[in-house]
């Protein structure tokens, strides 16, 4: 195999894992656009979006079923949340909230631990699972799963793109995401923005956990792969949900590509620490990501 | 922890209780702490082992009415497999209803933290293949035990079954393999014995290690052994580590029969979650594996009676065997003792004498219902790890495992000369005077 078919190789298929990064990634952004809040239980809701979907697949459900009665779930957590915890502490110091939805975190993976069980449950939802080889002698391989995650990822994009800038709830979130108090003296429904925000960021958590899934089986591992999101978070801009994917891409090759050419130097390893140095490193020209808003405060 | 299983394990606790009240307090109970994990990431893979220890001894109890008379007070603290909280563990159990009489870490860096602790409180580890090697030599590690073999031997014995597949030793030479393993003190374990091994048979071999924070996307290490087309890729992985590393080694189409994961990276977790794709690959082992083994009649009548620990359709595993065989290497190390010091609740030093003169031949393991379970091992003052430490490969064949070899024995006489110089040089680092076992 050629060495400039293997770096392009790495460098899609890096990209293709950082899309996957990106849709956990979109959660965490969903929910700091409308309450500038980092959500520190969005690893966790991914985990459970996941169980949920799984055990009533489980059950005998068929697929549609199933992940109706997910969302379901996802959005009477949402309104939980909201209920007893986030609406107790409005206009409260950002670090409270952040550190409400730590406890939060902590609740939901023992919640969902208890209700089902702490056994890897396969899932197989239908992602084509082969392999397609270009180039000279099959030099360079396309993951099918990839792709279809990728293209999963893109339109979930595209669509809250399309929310955010172009409907009124879009406006609202990010008016709220502002300034809460602001937001309320206009008549934004301050606790109903925040059931909506968390209802759709729970969405993508089951996008993301069936998406994870398919590929590991559901098991409390996935509640980890939060920690690989918040590179592409630090660098896309917390409050942007193209910079998710962009991030994503960015991080997912730039780690590729460094474990592989730069690792060895290293021995080994040095993708978990790289996606972070890489973030940072795009911190030094844009503070606020890549597409993160500049907010200016005047004296 | 599903509902159907709390409820099964209060109902079961709540027996046992009902059963030993006012017939046991902690002078008279033989107190047996477990530092297991199931929750968090690890958890698909501890949970059987900790059900497996917890059924054999409530069999022993139910069946026995505990060891010699003496009940059994099995109790676990939870650890998520990290060591700070397995250190809090141990701390908080080792005093407990009379003492501890052994500790189970489950962990090689538990085992590592503990290691000094225990043996100044004469509470002996039983670290059941894992843990520090050199801890193999009783003379300078007299309360830690890790038979019936050690990763190093263990890695002498998976390249043995490699070289009878390819011919004779002499094949290897100019072979290059792939060694992916968890970037853990538990993954670097056998690096030292590889080296060796590939400098003695003239091969080489490339380090894979995988963070545990990115333990469920290996893609770049998988596309390095699609360049590099090891001739075999062994594993030493631990909990969705493992599951990860087979689903990208059929995605990259590595051959599956030759890709071999060490004895914790071969039980059904690990494969079940990949499907179809996972058919093919092997493993180490070091028991046998299903429910088709005489202890089985006393396991199902615990069940029947409903004192069972687990769901009776998940029993039967890897995992669970192993649970199952340390369960009764315990039981039969604390009959050992009990028979020098009296059939009464015993000490951690007692304990630790019970376990040096553990001598399991043939005919006592056929006696225990476990021909096929558990391997026989004699263990001495000198020798923790046993004088017989072997494996057997296994493969996955799409729904069980499969026993694919006779017991493959260690190449002790490499392995024992690196263990006495690694022990040697920890005794000197920390003022022990190695005991004479003479």
């Amino acid at each position: 195999m050629s060495e400039l078919w293997f770096f392009f190789e790495v460098l899609l298929s890096g990209m293709f894992a950082g899309t996957m990064y990106s849709l956990v990634a979109l959660g965490f952004v969903l929910i700091f656009k409308a309450s500038g809040v980092f959500n520190f239980a969005q690893g966790t809701m991914v985990l459970f979006a996941a169980l949920c979907f799984v055990g009533f697949l489980e059950m005998g459900l068929p697929m549609v079923v199933a992940a109706l009665i997910a969302i379901a779930i996802m959005v009477a957590w949402a309104f939980t949340v909201e209920r007893l915890v986030l609406r107790h502490l409005v206009n409260q110091e950002p670090i409270i909230l952040f550190m409400a939805t730590i406890g939060v975190s902590f609740f939901l993976e023992g919640f969902g631990e208890f209700i089902w069980g702490g056994d890897v449950h396969p899932l197989n939802v239908g992602i084509p699972d082969d392999a397609w080889f270009v180039g000279p002698d099959g030099a360079m391989m396309i993951q099918q799963f990839d792709l279809s995650a990728a293209v999963i990822a893109g339109l979930l994009v595209t669509v809250l793109a399309l929310f955010f800038h172009y409907t009124r709830i879009g406006r609202a979130l990010r008016a709220v995401a502002d300034d809460h108090q602001a937001a309320l003296s206009v008549g934004i429904p301050l606790n109903q923005i925040w059931v909506i925000v968390w209802s759709v960021a729970g969405f993508v958590a089951l996008v993301a956990g069936i998406i994870w899934g398919s590929r590991l089986g559901v098991q409390f591992s996935l509640s980890i792969v939060a920690l690989k999101a918040l590179p592409v978070l630090i660098l896309g801009g917390f409050t942007s949900v193209p910079g998710a994917i962009v991030g994503g891409l960015i991080i997912g090759a730039g780690e590729k590509l460094a474990e592989i050419y730069i690792g060895p130097f290293f021995g080994g390893a040095i993708e978990e620490w790289f996606a972070y140095v890489l973030a940072m490193f795009f911190l030094l020209f844009r503070p606020q990501g890549l597409f993160g808003e500049r907010i200016i405060e005047r004296v | 922890m599903s509902i159907r299983s709390l409820t099964l394990a209060l109902a079961g606790a709540a027996i046992g209780l009902a059963g030993l009240a006012g017939a046991a307090s902690a002078a008279d109970q033989i107190y047996i702490p477990n530092l297991v994990y199931k929750t968090g990431p690890y958890g698909p893979s501890g949970t059987p082992v900790a059900h497996g220890v917890a059924d054999y001894l409530a069999m022993i109890n139910m069946r026995d009415g505990g060891v010699n008379g003496v009940p059994i007070l099995y109790e676990e603290c939870e650890t998520g497999y990290k060591t700070d909280r397995g250190v809090e563990c141990y701390d908080r159990v080792k005093n407990q209803n009379g003492g501890a009489v052994v500790i189970n870490p489950w962990s090689t860096g538990i085992t590592y933290a503990l290691i000094e602790k225990a043996t100044a409180d004469k509470i002996p580890i039983l670290s059941l293949g894992y843990g520090r090697t050199s801890a193999a030599d009783g003379r300078v590690f007299p309360y830690v035990f890790n038979f019936p073999s050690t990763y190093w031997n263990q890695a002498t014995a998976i390249f043995k079954y490699i070289a009878d597949q390819e011919g004779g030793f002499d094949k290897l030479k100019g072979k290059n393999f792939g060694f992916v393993y968890l970037d853990h003190p538990y993954g670097k374990e056998p690096i030292p014995t590889l080296d060796i091994l590939a400098e003695k048979y003239g091969f080489t071999y490339d380090k894979y290690p995988v963070p545990p924070a990115s333990m469920t996307e290996q893609k770049s290490i998988w596309l390095q052994i699609r360049r590099s087309k090891p001739a075999y890729v062994i594993m030493w992985g631990w909990g969705a580590m493992n599951a990860t590393a087979i689903t990208e080694a059929s995605n990259v189409k590595y051959p599956m029969d030759h890709f071999i994961g060490n004895w914790w990276a071969a039980a059904e977790p690990d494969v079940v979650p990949v499907g179809e794709a996972a058919k093919g690959y092997k493993g180490a082992t070091f028991n046998g594996v299903g429910t088709d083994f005489a202890v089985y009649k006393d396991i199902n009548a615990l069940y029947d009676a409903g004192k069972g620990t687990w769901s009776k359709d998940q029993i039967g595993g890897v995992l669970y065997s192993r649970g199952l065989v340390t369960g009764a290497y315990m039981v039969e190390a604390i009959k050992v003792a009990q028979a020098k010091f009296g059939n009464r609740a015993i000490t951690g030093e007692e304990m630790q004498y019970g376990l040096e003169n553990l001598d399991l031949d043939a005919a006592k393991i056929a006696k225990l219902g476990l021909t096929g379970l558990m391997p026989p091992v004699k263990v001495t003052c000198d020798n923790h790890e046993g004088q017989n430490p072997a494996i057997l490969i296994q493969q996955w064949n799409g729904k069980a495992w499969e026993i694919k070899s006779d017991w493959i024995a260690a190449d002790t006489a490499l392995v024992r000369p690196l263990i006495e110089q690694d022990a040697a040089q920890y005794a000197k680092e920390n003022n022990i005077t190695p005991r004479s076992c003479s």
